[in-house]
């Protein structure tokens, strides 16, 4: 059986961070058959999240965030090329050249696309810009290195949030307009929101809570928007930072378990059809992926983390070439990452997942501090601004369900603030614009089957 | 034999060339209350638990009052002795001169010269029948370099040498001794090592120049500022660090491709391995062998609840050699992959010069290379130096 496995035809749809690391992983762990990699951008597989950072800034050109390959997966690239549909049965994948990809096994890996401005028209005008390919990335930063006078983000969440820092960084004016009480309070909570609408604010941005953009303005060039308070600016670059959708239509058709927040797959990373039955030949990995977490209540959780890419990719390439009792769960505790403001923030667990919060190192005035978040007296989470190093304590602290808040006798704790905890403030992900890059989606693995007339 | 016992065997001189079967029965034992009150730890997952626990502390001033000795009384505590936020607000000011952020092409820029350095102490050895490795290389190569880093007259080495093996052997671990005279004579050598460096930094005020005591007392930025008492702390700290321990890696590292000359051969072939092979001599025989912490609650440990001030004992060379981590951990591989060693510590406290020692050791053990391979060591064992936490040999000596 386990050589049959290490044989055969397998198909990759989706050529980025996941694609490769399990193309590389599947050769590692011995397949030797036909390895095809599908991808719809024409660039071999490159880095995303030095684009808003470094890019934007100047200082790594868009096309030099190509990803190493840890080893030649001796795959054929058919890069340039969109995957347009699923024939689960026929077992095939279809191309939007028209040609049909035969698999033993396929993994799906089409990660997201940035949602754009819902006026097609507006969006068009030039100088209304979204941000995730390097495509994007290498258009955004000409535009922001010709000196613009202002700059409109729309969205306060991470991406939003670091293309507003690096406007500043280049001296640029900048207006952020976010829909909910503060920015990044979708993905930290109010309570953590709070300090990055200071820290934004502290750094010269004009931000705009509680707004919405009603319009964007301009003849054929954008020159300005209108907010949903009634008032108006002029800016002459405008970034549409209103999250990330999944690249789920192509599967429309094909009766797997694809819905906005994702495909549902089991712990092992195989598809669940649209009845919740789980396939055997059809794997997810990555942004796309909605998988059930054991720390979270089994919920289905929906990461956009390139960690979680990088490792979720590695255990369904394992797990397509190995037979049932030597696959291996996909049970990461999700981290990410991000780089705003002078300050480096990184989280681990799911802080969504929480009641209450409480600083348990270093203080909000320092800008160096870990948040614990809790769920019911458990540890769920953790975030650090600038304090990246004790992460790893704290993942162990979730890992293994430790008691909230953490015990007392940290060398830094502040006192007192350390000992309160405070409501975490959570916001209900419908309330938010672009949704927090992680989310827990509930227990059906198909949420069209619970929410059957509800459209769109 | 006993494993309260383990702590004295491990430190007993006798042990110094070869304590790695003791730290197997270490990582056995779990962690370990030995006969002087303080807790021995030994494996990888344990030891890297408490690197990252906000609970220890790295401050002798923590300990209960029977395990602090003079700790209270010292007037010189280096921020590797310190807990955050002081210790991250000090060592960010040591960073501002030596590396990223404000200084990140420093260390990369002093390749040239190491190499330089490098090429002199081998050519010296022309002609010569016998050499000692530490002597006439792995001691002197470190020195020079950290001389001309810090900006510090390298013919005032004999001086500072002194202090520095006092400051050493006052931190040194030996169970059963009453450490107060150690830590007073240490002390005392800070002090003086201290205002030596101090007045260095004072004659170059108003007159940059390109070294770090400098840079420490011409810093234009109100927030780079470090006082008198830290600066002499911070340099003394950087000095003795700087040369105590490459000194180890090096002679580590000769002595260990001697006793492999398959993987010697493998690396003058490929020494694009190089890197690789420095990773794997700090994770097979790093230069520092413990590290002391200091709980400031009761926190378990591998299923014992060591108590708040009881003096915490890591021994990082033991997790380097955990099977549970490291497969055919007792072989020197330097092809092995995933190799987080814990040779640099790990943490808030990983080692501040790594950058510095690493390319030190690529440098040093690259230009030795060929000579190695025709070279007979003289004594096998060698003989070591006192220190059972800096553990290295005192003599290495070769026929070249």
């Amino acid at each position: 059986m386990s050589g049959d496995l290490r044989k055969g035809r397998i198909v990759i749809v989706g050529a980025s961070v996941a694609g490769l690391r399990a193309a590389e992983t599947l050769r590692d762990e011995g397949f030797t058959g036909s390895l095809t990699v599908v991808g719809e951008e024409p660039y071999p597989p490159y880095d995303r999240p030095p684009l808003s950072k470094q890019v934007l800034l100047g200082r790594v050109a868009a096309d030099a965030t190509g990803l190493p390959m840890r080893r030649d997966p001796h795959a054929q690239w058919r890069l340039g090329v969109r995957a347009t549909g699923l024939d689960p049965l026929g077992k095939r994948v279809l191309l939007a050249d028209g040609q049909w990809l035969a698999y033993d096994r396929l993994l799906i890996a089409t990660g997201t696309r940035a949602r754009s401005w819902p006026d097609a028209e507006q969006a068009a005008l030039d100088g209304v810009f979204t941000l995730r390919t390097c495509e994007d990335a290498r258009c955004l930063a000409e535009r922001l290195a010709a000196g613009p006078c202002r700059v409109l983000v729309i969205g306060g969440g991470f991406t939003g949030s670091e293309i507003a820092s690096v406007c500043r960084e280049r001296g640029v004016e900048v207006t952020v307009t976010e829909r909910g009480a503060a920015p990044l309070v979708g993905a930290l909570g109010g309570t953590l929101s709070k300090f990055a609408a200071s820290l934004q604010r502290a750094h010269g941005v004009d931000l705009r809570c509680g707004v919405t953009v009603t319009a964007l303005r301009g003849n054929g060039r954008f020159t300005g928007a209108e907010f949903s308070d009634g008032s108006r600016i002029e800016a002459d670059v405008c970034v549409v930072a209103l999250g990330a959708v999944r690249n789920v239509e192509w599967l429309a058709d094909s009766g797997l378990a694809a819905c906005a927040q994702g495909i549902a797959c089991d712990a092992g990373c195989r598809a669940f059809d649209r009845y919740g039955i789980v396939t055997d030949d059809v794997f997810v990995a990555g942004d796309v992926a909605r998988f059930p977490h054991p720390l979270f209540d089994y919920q289905m959780l929906s990461l956009e983390h390139w960690g979680n890419a990088v490792a979720q990719a590695q255990v369904a390439a394992h797990n397509m070439v190995s037979p049932g009792p030597l696959r291996r769960p996909h049970r990461a505790v999700p981290v990410f990452w991000s780089s705003q403001f002078g300050c480096n923030i990184k989280s681990v667990g799911v802080p969504t997942f929480s009641d209450q919060v409480v600083i348990a190192q270093g203080s909000l005035s320092d800008r160096r501090l870990v948040a614990v978040y809790g769920y019911r007296g458990r540890i769920t989470a953790a975030v650090t601004i600038n304090m990246a190093k004790w992460l790893e304590h704290y993942q162990g602290l979730i890992e293994t369900a430790a008691p909230f808040p953490p015990g007392p006798g940290a060398a830094d704790a502040c006192p007192l603030v350390a000992e309160f905890p405070v409501p975490s403030n959570v916001p209900d992900p419908k309330g938010l614009f672009h949704g927090p890059t992680v989310a827990l989606t509930g227990h059906l693995p198909d949420q069209r089957l619970a929410v059957a007339r509800l459209a769109g | 034999m006993t494993t309260d016992t383990l702590l004295e065997r491990i430190t007993d001189y006798a042990n110094r060339p070869n304590p790695y079967p003791l730290y197997a029965e270490l990582r056995e034992a779990g962690a370990v209350r030995q006969t002087d009150g303080s807790y021995l730890v030994g494996t990888y997952a344990d030891i890297v638990a408490l690197f990252h626990d906000p609970r220890i502390s790295s401050d002798r001033r923590n300990l209960a009052a029977s395990y602090s000795g003079l700790a209270e009384q010292l007037q010189q505590i280096p921020f590797i002795q310190r807990d955050d936020p002081e210790h991250h607000r000090l060592r960010s000011l040591a960073m501002r001169p030596f590396g990223p952020p404000h200084s990140p092409g420093r260390i990369d820029a002093m390749r040239g010269e190491i190499a330089r350095i490098t090429e002199e102490l081998i050519e010296a050895w022309h002609g010569r029948t016998r050499i000692d490795i530490v002597d006439d290389f792995a001691y002197p190569l470190p020195v020079t370099v950290i001389c001309r880093l810090l900006g510090v007259p390298h013919q005032d080495e004999p001086t500072f040498r002194k202090w520095s093996a006092m400051i050493i052997d006052s931190v040194d671990i030996k169970p059963g001794e009453d450490p107060t005279e150690r830590q007073r004579v240490g002390d005392q050598a800070r002090t003086e090592m201290g205002s030596y460096l101090v007045d260095l930094a004072e004659q170059r005020r108003g007159r940059p120049s390109d070294d770090m005591l400098a840079a420490f007392v011409n810093d234009t930025d109100p927030a780079g500022r470090l006082t008198r008492e830290e600066l002499a702390t911070t340099a003394v700290l950087l000095l003795v660090a700087g040369h105590e321990t490459t000194v180890n890696l090096i002679t580590n590292g000769v002595l260990t491709l001697l006793r492999h000359p398959d993987q010697l051969d493998r690396l003058r072939q490929h020494p694009d391995l190089l890197p690789n092979a420095v990773e794997e001599l700090l994770r097979y025989e790093p230069p520092v062998h413990f590290l002391t912490r200091a709980p400031l609650a009761d926190v378990d440990v591998a299923g014992t609840t060591i108590p708040k001030g009881t003096p915490l004992v890591l021994a990082t060379a033991s997790a380097n050699r955990d099977p549970q981590r490291f497969r055919d951990p007792d072989r020197f591989d330097p092809t092995r992959p995933d190799n987080q060693h814990l040779g640099f510590g790990s943490g808030i406290h990983s080692c501040y010069g790594a950058p510095l020692a690493r390319i030190e050791a690529h440098i040093a053990l690259g230009a030795l290379l060929p000579h190695l391979s025709t070279a007979t060591m003289l004594q096998d064992p060698p003989p070591y130096r006192r220190s059972a936490m800096l553990r290295g040999p005192r003599h290495l000596p070769l026929e070249p």
